[in-house]
This record gives structure tokens, sequence and C-alpha cells, in this order.
């Protein structure tokens, strides 16, 4: 029989506001095997620990359980109080009376209820729990990171430079990312490139850095330290390693009509091209669906003019495995599509344009070359109105409901240089709010509104149309409780962001939680926010959440001093809680092993001995413990019931469940 | 039919006396015309008590769990539907295809003994099948009765005509095309109000005497100790407060076969209470067809299971909660 300790946790007035924690230790006290029982403002704490400690010693306890918050929050803590007194870690249960009691009820006596019967699911299961051993696996000192934008950058460079190999995965032809299409940042307005590009080069030269550009992640197995990732290197029909960049094959190729991707589709590019001047690496590729060659046999003018032999019109697709330690994940943003948003005539009118096809216009190695022209006729426009909030804090269903987050800063950004570069140009914004927290930020947006006269309309807008070439921008102005609609040459979309869409199939891979908007979602909103609840996968950029460049970085530097803190470690201490198989019982049929996302699951053959001397050859599955996560995927597919989880076996779990139904 | 049992039983002569197989699995002569029972020949004596006929409805894959484990290659005649649950059987590991011939044998539809003696028909001592119609001798005299009113359940909703595996084939006439129609039940079940299915499946399950002729003959039941006898599984031999209790087994089972079961309809063919226990299962499968895209256990031997896979395409948890599907 066991010797339980129960120790009640008032959180403060967390939980004891709202649950009579002096009553629950009381009445736990009459639980059969119950042999100690406590409450105490502040469990976590020094001294609460401390007590705990104590009890373990003085009452000879084997097992405890913790009366407190979510296990996520300190069931750590309580396991290593308990070790530091000589018992096992594995021999703690919590109970958690804050996020599934005190939190969400109001009633007092019906709250210390529940408390008390969860305490006692807690001690129902404590008793079947064993002394588990954790074991150790080896770190592999190789981070990858997912996506070269400036997060994805600016982590591998912090990682790089702390003496460890980066690979860094780009499914584009040159890192630099969205950062790299921008004209100027605010809020000091210096040119994008200016302090981008130099990181890039960095990275390029960098001897830890690895740069596999044009690749993506087709498959990842493995776990924290020793991640086995495939990756597909695409075809790009041109040898990197012999371009030297010199783009004498994109002046001869007579295919030029491809919509230039970089440019947000304002101009063309030719079938073979370099995305932009400072790409990195700076090695041109080929549009298999543009090339003349390739769709018809005939053309061949790039190879020929190559002098370096590069064009190879019959490469494929190339697979590489790498291991790696830590994982980043910064695969960036893409504005929303605005198929839902016909009242803005974006579909329509070509001088309707979006924020990011507005940087690509006022950036010198634009499609204008920096000159601020209509799309449509090339001229310059004169009045032009900002709509803020597309598709961004909408609750309607044909937006985003979150708050993109730096529209505001570069709506304003916008305005003020196009106040600084055309004085004579008339600009005006339609907002809903103006947001701009952050150091320098809203004198940053004062002063484009009262130095540089921009006219901010508070109100939204609700229908942009064309009348003779003049787009008529009809909207409302709350402040003066007035419809208003302003004649317009250029109507500039401020439009939610979303994550790149490819983050679905990358957080499947990595079995990384994605949230209702396809945002990765953080291991804690406070305490953990780079680490995915997956152990060694963090989270750098709008992967994780609207932000701007500053909080971007931020954000990376704090994912690399995680990866760093990972990579130094020699070896890893292993999940206890591992699956373990009744060998007898399974039947061979690979099903937990076709549901494992770790690949911790072999099969073997064995021989069983049938009685009267006759044996038997078996298949029967076998469980790496060293790769095994704990999930329990398996334990629930088995049929027969051959699979049970450490730490949470069956009898555990139904034992609970009684524990529960006795209530 | 005639034609084809001969053409059968000199296949499995043939295979058994040059020594190809070490055995073959088939059906053999029961104590009546109309109870043939599975049975494994190992030589070419024993095939004397060889049949084929319209009462060869049993399901056969499920005795290579055993029987292959033997020495030599074991031949095994199969008719469409059961070459499903064969693959599925391969595809578990619970048989070794290399040690398996197979040979895939016509089918016309199977028949139903007791539907025929719901026709008024006993003592049958022969039945001859002609197209639409079949022919029943009796020790009475002889009538004819339409086939479709005396085929098993399982062959009136057949999924298919063609062999998912198969080394050679004997097939003598051909098979006509089968109407796609085996939904159609689910859908009655699926129109009927949540306090009428209820009624429907308490009426049907409160029948169960628990004699495990479903689990025993399901394909997809190959566990080696079924979790319904391993005292440990907290499952197993609970006393039952009344009978409609035993809709634990049967909804246990129909979640432990989901995503395997191939629909072969053995489980409602054996059933002494005539549950159609069929149902829970092919609920299951139109369910998975629906959230998952078309899936048929057994089509092939090889990949995942819609179930025991992930794909980033995958519903989401609240869509299947809505049950509506794609």
């Amino acid at each position: 029989m066991q010797r339980i300790g129960v120790f009640i946790c008032w959180c403060g007035s967390n939980i004891a506001a709202t649950v009579d924690v002096k009553k629950v230790a009381e009445t736990i006290k009459a639980e059969p095997g119950v042999v100690y029982s406590e409450n105490y403002q502040y469990m976590c704490s020094e001294n609460g620990q401390q007590l705990i400690k104590n009890a373990i010693k003085e009452h000879n306890l084997t097992a405890i359980v913790v009366g407190a918050c979510s296990p996520r929050m300190h069931e750590a803590t309580f396991r290593k109080a308990a070790e530091a007194a000589g018992l096992n870690p594995y021999m703690v249960e919590i109970a958690n009376i804050r996020e599934h009691c005190s939190w969400i009820h109001k009633d007092m006596d019906e709250a210390t209820e529940k408390a008390v019967v969860l305490v006692r699911t807690a001690i129902a299961k404590v008793k079947l729990n064993a002394p588990l051993m954790s074991g150790e696996s080896p770190v592999v000192k190789r981070a990858l990171v997912i996506g070269g934008g400036i997060a994805g950058i600016q982590a591998a460079l912090d990682i790089a430079d702390a003496g460890f190999e980066v690979d860094i995965v780009e499914k584009n032809a040159t890192i630099g990312g969205r950062m790299a299409q921008l004209d100027k940042t605010f809020p000091t307005l210096d040119c994008s490139a200016c302090i981008l590009t130099p990181k890039m080069v960095d990275c390029a030269q960098h001897e830890k850095i690895d740069i596999l550009s044009y690749s993506e992640v087709e498959e990842v197995k493995g776990f924290v330290g020793n991640f086995n990732v495939k990756i597909r290197r695409k075809a790009r029909y041109v040898d990197e390693t012999k371009c030297t960049g010199c783009k004498i094959c994109m002046e001869k190729c007579p295919s030029k009509k491809g919509l230039n991707d970089f440019n947000m589709g304002l101009n063309t590019r030719p079938a073979i091209y370099i995305p932009f001047a400072q790409a990195i690496p700076n090695v041109a590729v080929i549009d298999p669906e543009q090339c003349i060659k390739m769709k018809t046999g005939k053309c061949g003018i790039c190879q020929k003019f190559c002098g370096v032999g590069a064009i190879d019109y019959t490469q494929k697709d190339e697979f590489i495995d790498r291991q790696y330690g830590a994982i980043v994940v910064a695969t960036g943003f893409k504005p929303i599509a605005l198929d839902n948003f016909n009242e803005y005539g974006y579909a329509d009118n070509k001088d309707v344009i979006t924020s990011l096809e507005l940087e690509r216009l006022m950036n010198a190695a634009g499609p204008s070359d920096g000159v601020l022209v209509r799309p449509s006729d090339g001229k310059h426009p004169k009045v032009i109105t900002f709509i803020q909030c597309v598709g961004s804090r909408d609750t309607s269903g044909c937006g985003k409901p979150y708050c993109s987050k730096i529209c505001c800063m570069y709506t304003a950004k916008h305005a003020m240089l196009i106040r600084e570069k055309y004085p004579d140009t008339e600009v005006h914004v339609f907002y809903i709010d103006v947001r701009t927290p952050g150091k320098n930020y809203d004198e940053f947006y004062r002063r484009a509104a009262e130095q540089y006269g921009v006219d901010y309309i508070k109100g939204m807008v609700g229908k942009v149309y064309n009348v003779n070439g003049k787009l008529m921008v009809q909207g409302s102005n709350l402040i003066d409780n007035e419809q208003i609609t302003i004649e317009s040459d250029l109507v500039v979309l401020a439009t939610a962001i979303e994550p790149e869409p490819s983050v679905r199939k990358i957080a499947t891979l990595l079995t990384a939680s994605i949230d209702t908007n396809n945002f990765l979602t953080e291991s804690h909103a406070k305490l953990r926010p780079v680490e995915s609840p997956t152990a060694g996968v963090y989270l750098a950029g709008v992967c994780q959440g609207p932000k701007d460049i500053p909080e971007t970085v931020s954000q990376a530097s704090a994912c690399a001093a995680k990866v760093i803190g990972l990579l130094v470690k020699d070896k890893l201490k292993t999940n206890a809680c591992v699956a373990t198989p009744d060998e007898m019982m399974c039947n061979g049929c690979s099903q937990c092993a076709n549901v494992c996302a770790y690949g911790a699951i072999t099969y073997v053959e064995k021989e069983f001995r049938l009685g009267g001397g006759k044996t038997e050859v078996r298949r029967v599955v076998s469980v790496n413990p060293a790769v095994c996560q704990g999930c329990g995927a398996c334990t629930v597919t088995c049929p027969s019931g051959a699979m049970d989880l450490k730490g949470f076996s069956s009898k555990q779990i139904m034992s609970e469940v009684e524990a529960i139904c006795k209530m | 039919m005639r034609d084809v049992e001969q053409k059968m039983i000199e296949r499995a002569a043939a295979l058994l006396q040059n020594g190809e197989v070490a055995r073959v699995v088939g059906w053999k002569k029961g104590e009546f015309y109309f109870d043939p029972a599975p049975a494994v020949f190992e030589t070419v004596d024993e095939l004397k008590d060889f049949v084929y006929n319209g009462f060869c409805g049993a399901n056969l894959s499920k005795y290579l769990i055993k029987v292959s484990k033997n020495e030599g290659k074991t031949a095994i005649f199969m008719k469409p539907c059961d070459s499903y649950s064969f693959n599925q059987l391969v595809k578990e590991h619970r048989v070794d295809r290399e040690k398996i011939y197979v040979i895939a044998v016509e089918c016309q539809g199977k028949l139903d003994i007791e539907k025929i003696k719901a026709n008024g028909v006993t003592a049958v001592t022969n039945v001859e099948e002609n197209g639409d119609k079949v022919t029943v001798s009796s020790l009475y005299g002889e009538t004819v009765l339409d086939k479709a009113d005396v085929m098993l359940g399982k062959c009136l909703t057949c999924k298919g005509k063609t062999h998912q595996a198969k080394d050679e084939d004997i097939i003598l006439h051909e098979m006509p095309a089968p109407a796609n129609n085996r939904f159609d039940e689910v859908a009655k079940l699926e129109a009927m109000t949540e306090d009428e299915r209820f009624a429907f499946w308490k009426e049907q399950l409160q029948k169960c005497i628990r004699c495990n002729a479903c689990r025993n003959v399901c394909p997809a039941c190959s566990c080696l100790k079924c979790v319904f006898d391993n005292p440990s599984s907290g499952v197993a031999a609970k006393a039952n407060d009344d009978r409609f209790e035993e809709q634990l087994f049967h909804v246990i089972r129909a979640f432990h076969v989901s995503g395997r079961c191939t629909d072969c309809g053995e489980c409602s063919r054996v059933c002494p209470q005539n549950i159609p226990l069929h149902l829970l299962n092919r609920k299951f499968i139109k369910d998975i067809d629906g959230f998952y895209g078309e899936y048929q256990a057994g089509e092939t031997a090889e990949g995942k299971t819609p179930l025991t896979s992930y794909k980033e395409e995958d519903l989401e948890v609240s869509d299947v909660f809505k049950g509506e599907g794609k």
C-alpha cells in the first residue's frame, strides 16, 4: 500500500478564492492510503517545496498528490522537489484544481466538491504509479531553420555565431523573404534592403551556415535532439555550383512574359531569372512552365549563351537526408487574397493596390524604379486614399478576426513618404483605430498626421467604384458623422496578413500545433513564447503571430538562444513515460506503427514457446524508448490492448474514471 | 455451377498432386445439401467431399491465419468479396502472401437456406440456379423461387465482382455487376430520429446471446487474444445488468474493426439471432468515405487506413463533429 501525501495549493487567491482549500485538505485525509494532507499559500515557492520535502521524509511518503495548477505549469517543479527528497519523480501526480476548477467556477461549494473529486482522482491514479527511469539520447549538434526571411536569417546567424552548424531551407530561389520586398522600414525609415542584404551576405559567407534555397522540407522523423529530415531540392535547371549570376541568360531569354512574383506581379520577368539584384544565392532559376525549351523542346538560347555551362534542362528534384538537434520554424506570411472583398474593387481596378504592391512601386529596384506611378496609366497619382484593416479585425467571416498589427505603422510610413517625396499629393487614410504601441511608434504616426498633413479619417469604407477613370472611395467619417466620397487616383488597401499557407504542411510534419488562423501555437503565451509544444521545435516571426521586423528579429534571437541552449548539451534525458508492449498479446498488425508520429515502433521476429516443446516465430512490436514521446496514439489504436503507456496505463486511467464516477 | 465445382476439384487435385501446395482451403459437404462447411484438404482423396454450390457463402480467408502457419504453401478458393478480407489480413501481417496461392472463383451470389425455408420449402436436396430464378428440389418436390428473395443479405448488397487478389481464376460464366446500393440501409438508419435509432438498436442488440459467433467469424477480429477474453483488460466477461448491455460488446467491436472492416457481411450471416450487425460497421465505412474520401478496406494489401494515417487535408475534429463530412 502506498503512503500518500496530499498537498493543496492556494495559488494565492487563484484557487483559494473559489475553492475551500482547507476543507479539501481536511476531507482528503479520510481517503484510504492518505497519511498526510496539508495546504499552503504557494506550494511552488521555496517554502512550499520545502514543506513537501519535509513531509516526504518525516512521514515516509511513497507517493504524493499536489492539488495545484496545470501540470504543464509546475509538474516538473514538484517532481524535482520529490526527487530531492529521495522519491522517484514519477511518484508525483498533479490534481489540476486551478484551470480545471477554480478558474471556471463561481460557486465555492461546487468548486470545493469538484476539487475533492479531482484530488481523489489523482490519488486513485498515484496508487498505481510505479517508479520510472529516464534514458538518455545524444544531441545532433546542427540546427535546421525553415524559412529564409529575416526571422530565419537572424536565427541562423545567431546559432551559427555560437559555433553550431545551421541549414536554412528556403522554398524560394533566394533568401530574404518579405523584408527584401519592402522599401523603407518604420519607425526609422531606413532602407529595408540596406539593412537586410548585408545579413543575407553574412549568411552566405558564414562557414557554419548552409543555405538550401529552392528547397522544401518533405519529411521529418525523430524527436528533440535527433530529427531526421528529408529535404527536397527542387530542380532549378541551373547548376548552382557553376552559375556566376552574370544575368546574360536573363537578357537573351526570348520568353519574357512571366509575372514577376518578387514585384507582386506588377511587371514581367524572363523564364530564366534571378529574383532580384541582391539575391542569395545569386543563381538563376528556370520557370519550367514558361521556358520555351522545356515546353516545346526548341530554343536553348540560355544554354548557348551561358559562359560556364550552368544550364541543365534535364535536372531533376533531388532529395537529401540530414540530421538536426533542433528546428526553427520561420515560414513567414503572405497578404490574404482579396476575393471576399469585392467592395474595394481590387480585382476590377488596376489602381486599387495592396500595401505590399505599393512597397514595390515605391522601391528604387521596383517595376517603376521607385517613381510612384499609377499601374493603369503610369501617371503620378494626385490623390491617394489608404484603407486600413482590409480583412483584419473582421468577424464577418470574410477576413481574419485578428489585428494584423503592422498595417497602422506601415500605412503611416507610406503616407509620410509620399507626402515627403510628392508634396503636391493629397493623402487620406480611412481607419477604425490607429494602433501604434511600441518604442517611437506613436510619435511616428503623429508625425504623419500632424507634421506631414496626412488626412486621417475615422471610419470604414463601404465601396470603391470607378467613374471615368477616377476611383470614388465612399466611406463614413465618424468624427463629423457624415458620409463622404473621395475622388482618388490610387487606392491602397492595408491587406491583412496570414501565415504562409505551406506552414500547415510543416506543422503536420513536425506535429506542431496550429491555431484556427494557421498560426503556430507557442508552448506558453507568456513564459515560453518561442517554443512550440513539440520539444526541439522553435517559432520565429509571423508564423507564430502577426509582428513587425523589430519583434521578429527579437523573437528569432530568442529562438537562437533556446536552440543554442539545447545544442550545447551532449545528452538529453528522454521521456520516461513511454509505450510498452505486451509481446504475448501483440498480433503484429502494424497499426501502432502506422499511427506513430515519431517512428519509434518497429517489428521483430521472435520465437515464442507454445508449450509441449513447440515454438512459434511471431512478428511482434518493439518500441524504441529513446524515440517514443509518450503521446499514447499507439495504445488507443491497438485493438487487443497489447500496448500500454508507462505513467498513463489503461489501468491508471480507468481507475481515474472510476474515482470520478464514484462522486 | 457444377462445371465450376468440377474445374475447382481438378485444379485442387493437380496442385496437391504436383506438390505445389500442401493443402487446399475450400468447402466440403455437410450433412445436408445446404450446409457445406469450410474445410482444409490435404490429399487428393479428401477432395471427394469437396463442394462448391449456392450455399458456399462462408468467407474462407480467416482460416489462413492458422493453416498458413504450417509447412508449405496453401491454396485457397476465394469469391470476390473474400479477397478483400484476404488483402486486409496480408496488410496486417496476419497472413504471409508468399505462402498462399489464391484461386479466384466466380460467384453469382449465395443463397440463404433460412429464406428458402421461409418460402415454405423444407428438406432441400438440391438447388439449380438459372439466372434470376432458382429451382429448389426437396423431398416434397420442386419449387421455383425468385433468386433475389432467397439470396444472403450480404449478397443483395454485393460490393463488386472483381477479385482484389488472385494467382489464377476459375470464372466460367459472366458475373453480373451488383446494384451498388449497400449504403441505402445505412441511410435509412441515419434518417431516423435519435430516439427511433436508439429504439431500433435496443431492440436488435437485446436479442444478442453473446455467442461470439460474429467475432469468431470476422476476419478483422484476428487478435491473438481478444480484449473481451482478457481479464486484465477491464472489459472482459462482466455480468450484465440487462441484455442491452451487450451493446458495449458490439459497439466496441465495431470501433476495433473500423477502417479495417471490408464489409464482408459474415457477422450478420452467422448471427443466430439475425441481428443486422453489419450495419454498425457499414455506418463507419460510410462515415469514413464521407470524412476522408472513398476508401475500401482490403482493396490492396498495402498502405495505411484513413484512421491510422494523418494527412494535411484531413478534416478537423470540429468538422467531423458537425457530422456532415465533405
